[in-house]
């Protein structure tokens, strides 16, 4: 194959003549700047990215990107995206929701797309609450989550995005935060470079009504002890002075927190985001509390699998390779097969 | 012995027995048999939504009636002339529409005590004197099928199965029908299993030389070809009919053709059919749930596919959301509805024409879209190409009601040349067509159908956000102007009006009618047979049938004010009249029924007659 030509775009190239029209000290601002500044290095002509999002703050999304976008209807942009990107796959086809349009109204079309492992790259913003709306409890609020519609607490057990993912059998797993720019493109590259669903959830800030929900992951006095920093490939050590590590219980099931110092290295588990079963990155998922402490951030999961848009296309393509004479011709043969008869 | 062969113009046959006797494969193998022959033919399904209800009971009772004459009929008759039934269930379920002096054709064999007790007949019909006004011929169609089969190496049970192709052949042979294509057709269905071709040619066969030989059966039947226009024919069920005309709409845009469906009865059909067909650049999904399926068909649209979902009114109703952002995005969509009867699951297998306030008005705010109705199963092909060409052409869903009566149907098809269907090729755009010839405004509307460019991603420089958010005129920017929203609304009514469509046609031989009947949708067939059978007694009466219900067509208030009455007979509690009433002032009569079952033109000519009379 010939060497892709440089486009040479920035990120001015992708930022859209619509103001951007989020609350002040949003967490999506952060989002919305790491992404236009990580789409250059796609290479990828603007008019082959299409940007489609549901209902909710995140998904205003499309409009403050310069490619093609549509911004739908709750929960269902995944649906409409699969239709787009299983007839084009010339297109580079993304996808941003919430907690709440993911989660709750749209949950059935999210774990399809990811088990049909469509060639979508899916973001989710997860800041625990319902922003557009003015504060209601998400399903990923904490269990006793007093809000607007839940003054006593909410009755309601939160999903775990990663853990629903990866029980739908997602190819590509993997969880980012809003205000490590770097980290998340980090995330958004793998994901990028990814044949089939990418499923990104983005820890985000919603500074008017869940302010502070993942200080102690971005506080320089806590975030080392609390996150997992993932490498394919690497011990999974953690903590400011690697003093927290991740090992199999012998005899258990998942994965524990151990201290570094109390095992011996080889019990230190490897990780690898490659495991064909998805047990192993369901454990990783598992790892945190309710208090945020043991985080895993990274790539949980990147296996290969064919994607929906793919064997739908080579269907398709062994179909027509059988064709002989024009599209009139076939149809004028299909019109008349089967039993027929002639009045002269 | 000789048989004396008597001429018939017309005869209604009506095949009954259990959901697993096999009475629509019977059913349809007699239709292609009649078919053809040449004469004209139309057909009525009636089973139930189990799969397999309780053996002999009758909720369980399936039926096929095919009507078939020397001349163009439009319906699939009132009351059957024959009635093979396959047990007591059939017997009782169906006698009730048999006319005195009818053929009954009993299997004997299945007319047990036990079976009896099952329906409530304390004594035995064929016994007990109850039948005597009817021409009652008892059959040991299970013996005697299995008795054939003796020699065969199959099954008892498969022998027993066999007993419906005797059926068949006793039912050929009375009406002289041709039966090489229901060998062929055996062959191919056990392909598999060679064993069950012979062994059901050989019930066929047997069934066949029965009828020859007994005594019982005195007469043979024929029915001369009809006078049909010159051309190449088919038999065809409406569901079939779209699904090619979704077919050739794929061919005649040059576009891919995308499907998302999720099953329901009795839409699936079209799935399944559109499904074989990928050679056509053909798309199909099964898609999660009605919201998704038509969601992948939208995004499908934006891609610059046609994109199409199907469904029926249940699904509908959860598709609405997305009709609406369909009808804000201003994108093509075919919406196809299978009507049944509802509200909620309803009766799944029979038939109704309660959707059309739900497809002209069923969605939040003011979201209009494009309405048709095919009239007949062949109509289906056209109808559907018909849908593509006003979505494709005025950037819009177009809802297509068809309902279980004309889905399930059958009539024959006369083929139409692929050449003269309708050119439906669109262009995208490619250009920006700003005036600074930079700029480009996916609001920009074409001044004579005010529809949008289609500029599909991939397209370079055409970059753009469409959205359900209120779109500024012109630019599509989200826009909360006030006057900007009322000139929207406005100009997406005035969009569906803009589409243009033929005038509606009225039909008054005599010239002298006094009253319209209007229809629409399937009652094509009822309300013209009954509109003939009082015109060959003498009485006027016009006939004019709505394909188009949104928009309308032009001249139909004018129609309408020509006569003194106008009557409107619909499978519902007077949809159209309502819409007819408030739209056009006019004092219309709505007849109505919703039984689950079309109606018979007898009750329509009735009903007529009377409106006629006191004109």
């Amino acid at each position: 194959m010939p060497e892709p030509v440089a486009l040479k775009l920035t990120a001015k190239d992708f930022k859209s003549d619509q103001e951007v029209r989020w609350c002040p000290g949003c967490g999506d601002y952060a989002i919305l700047a790491a992404v236009q500044s990580f789409m250059p290095e796609l290479n990828i002509p603007r008019e082959r990215i299409v940007f489609v999002s549901g209902i909710g703050c995140s998904s205003r999304f499309p409009y403050y990107m310069n490619t093609y976008g549509m911004h739908s209807i709750h929960g269902r942009a995944p649906a409409i995206a699969t239709g787009l990107s299983a007839t084009r796959p010339d297109l580079s086809v993304w996808v941003v929701t919430g907690d709440g349009d993911a989660l709750s109204i749209g949950g059935n079309h999210l774990i399809h797309a990811l088990r049909r492992n469509v060639n979508l790259k899916i973001l989710l913003f997860n800041n625990r609450i319902y922003g557009l709306t003015k504060g209601q409890y998400s399903p990923t609020s904490e269990l006793g989550k007093i809000t607007k519609s839940t003054p006593a607490g909410s009755a309601d057990s939160p999903f775990n995005p990663l853990s629903l993912a990866l029980g739908a059998e997602a190819t590509f797993v993997g969880r980012t935060i809003d205000s490590d720019r770097k980290h998340l493109q980090s995330v958004l590259r793998a994901a990028a470079e990814h044949n089939g669903s990418a499923f990104v959830e983005i820890y985000q800030n919603c500074n008017i009504f869940n302010d502070g929900a993942f200080d102690e992951l971005k506080d320089p006095g806590t975030r080392d002890d609390y996150l997992i920093r993932l490498e394919h490939g690497q011990p999974i050590t953690f903590g400011k002075d690697g003093q927290f590590c991740v090992v199999h219980p012998p005899g258990g099931f998942g994965l524990e927190v151990r201290e570094t110092a109390m095992v011996s290295p080889e019990e230190i588990v490897v990780h690898d985001a490659g495991v064909a079963e998805p047990a192993y990155a369901f454990a990783l998922s598992r790892l945190p509390g309710l208090d945020l402490r043991n985080t895993p951030i990274g790539v949980f999961r990147n296996v290969s699998r064919p994607s929906y848009d793919d064997l739908v296309q080579s269907q398709l393509e062994a179909a027509k390779a059988k064709v002989t004479g024009t599209p009139e011709d076939q149809l004028a043969g299909l019109l008349s097969s089967g039993d027929t008869w002639t009045i002269i | 012995m000789t048989k004396q062969v008597r001429q018939l113009d017309r005869v209604v046959i009506r095949f009954a027995g259990d959901s697993g006797d096999g009475m629509q494969l019977t059913g349809d193998r007699f239709t292609s048999e009649t078919a053809q022959l040449g004469n004209d033919i139309s057909t009525l399904p009636n089973f139930p939504a189990e799969i397999r209800a309780p053996a002999g009971t009758l909720p369980g009772v399936s039926s096929f009636q095919v009507h078939f004459a020397d001349y163009d009929i439009l319906t699939p008759g009132d009351a059957p002339n024959v009635l093979v039934a396959m047990n007591p269930a059939a017997l009782k379920a169906n006698l009730v529409d048999l006319p005195r002096g009818a053929d009954i054709i009993v299997n004997t064999d299945e007319f047990t005590k036990r079976n009896l007790a099952k329906v409530g007949y304390a004594a035995n019909p064929l016994e007990d004197g109850s039948l005597d006004g009817y021409a009652v011929h008892p059959v040991g169609l299970t013996s005697m099928t299995v008795g054939a089969l003796a020699e065969h190496d199959v099954s008892k049970k498969d022998a027993e199965r066999a007993k419906n192709m005797f059926a068949l052949g006793l039912l050929s042979w009375m009406y002289s029908r041709p039966y090489e294509s229901t060998i062929r057709f055996l062959e191919r269905k056990f392909a598999a299993r060679p064993e069950l071709v012979t062994a059901n040619i050989a019930a066929f066969k047997a069934g066949w030389n029965f009828g020859e030989t007994t005594e019982d059966f005195s007469v043979r039947y024929e029915v001369k070809p009809a006078k049909m226009p010159p051309g190449t024919y088919r038999n065809i069920t409406g569901n079939a009919a779209l699904a090619l005309g979704i077919i050739a709409a794929g061919v005649r845009s040059k576009l891919p053709v995308f499907l998302g469906a999720y099953p329901i009865t009795p839409a699936s059909d079209i799935l399944h059919e559109l499904s074989k067909h990928k050679r056509f650049g053909i798309t199909t999904m099964q898609a999660e749930d009605e919201i998704a399926a038509i969601g992948a068909a939208l995004g499908a649209a934006y891609g610059g596919s046609l994109g199409i979902t199907t469904t029926s009114g249940p699904g509908v109703a959860l598709k609405g959301e997305t009709i609406s952002l369909a009808v804000a995005l201003e994108l093509p969509l075919v919406v196809v509805d299978v009507q049944r009867a509802g509200p909620s699951t309803g009766m799944p297998t029979k038939t109704e024409q309660a959707d059309l306030n739900m497809a002209l008005f069923g969605r939040h705010g003011e979201a209009p879209v494009a309405v048709i109705a095919p009239r007949s199963p062949s109509d289906c092909f056209h109808a559907a190409i018909e849908a593509a060409r006003i979505a494709l052409t005025h950037r819009t869903p177009v809802i297509l009601l068809s309902d279980n009566y004309v889905a399930n149907g059958s009539e024959p098809w006369l083929l139409p040349d692929v050449d003269s269907l309708p050119d439906l090729r669109v262009e995208f755009a490619t250009q920006p067509n700003g005036e600074d010839g930079s700029t480009f405004l996916p609001y920009l509307r074409d001044p004579r159908t005010l529809a949008r460019p289609w500029a599909i991603p991939g397209t370079p420089g055409l970059e753009h956000r469409i959205g359900g958010l209120e779109k500024a005129d012109k630019t599509g920017d989200i826009s909360y102007d006030p006057a900007n929203h009322d000139f929207m609304v406005r100009t997406r009514a005035a969009r569906i009006e803009a589409i243009e469509v033929p005038d509606l046609e009225v039909e008054d031989p005599d010239g002298d009618a006094r009253v319209l009947v209007l229809g629409w949708g399937s009652t094509y067939g009822p309300i013209g047979a009954a509109c003939r059978a009082l015109r060959q007694r003498g009485q006027s009466v016009a006939q004019a049938h709505l394909r188009h219900l949104a928009p309308m067509p032009r001249n139909v208030g004018e129609v309408l004010r020509r006569y003194d009455r106008v009557v409107i007979p619909e499978m519902n509690l007077g949809q159209l009249a309502n819409v007819i009433r408030a739209r056009f002032l006019v004092d219309a009569i709505p007849y109505n029924q919703v039984r689950g079952l079309p109606f018979t033109a007898a009750e329509l000519e009735t009903m007529l007659e009377e409106v006629v009379k006191n004109a």
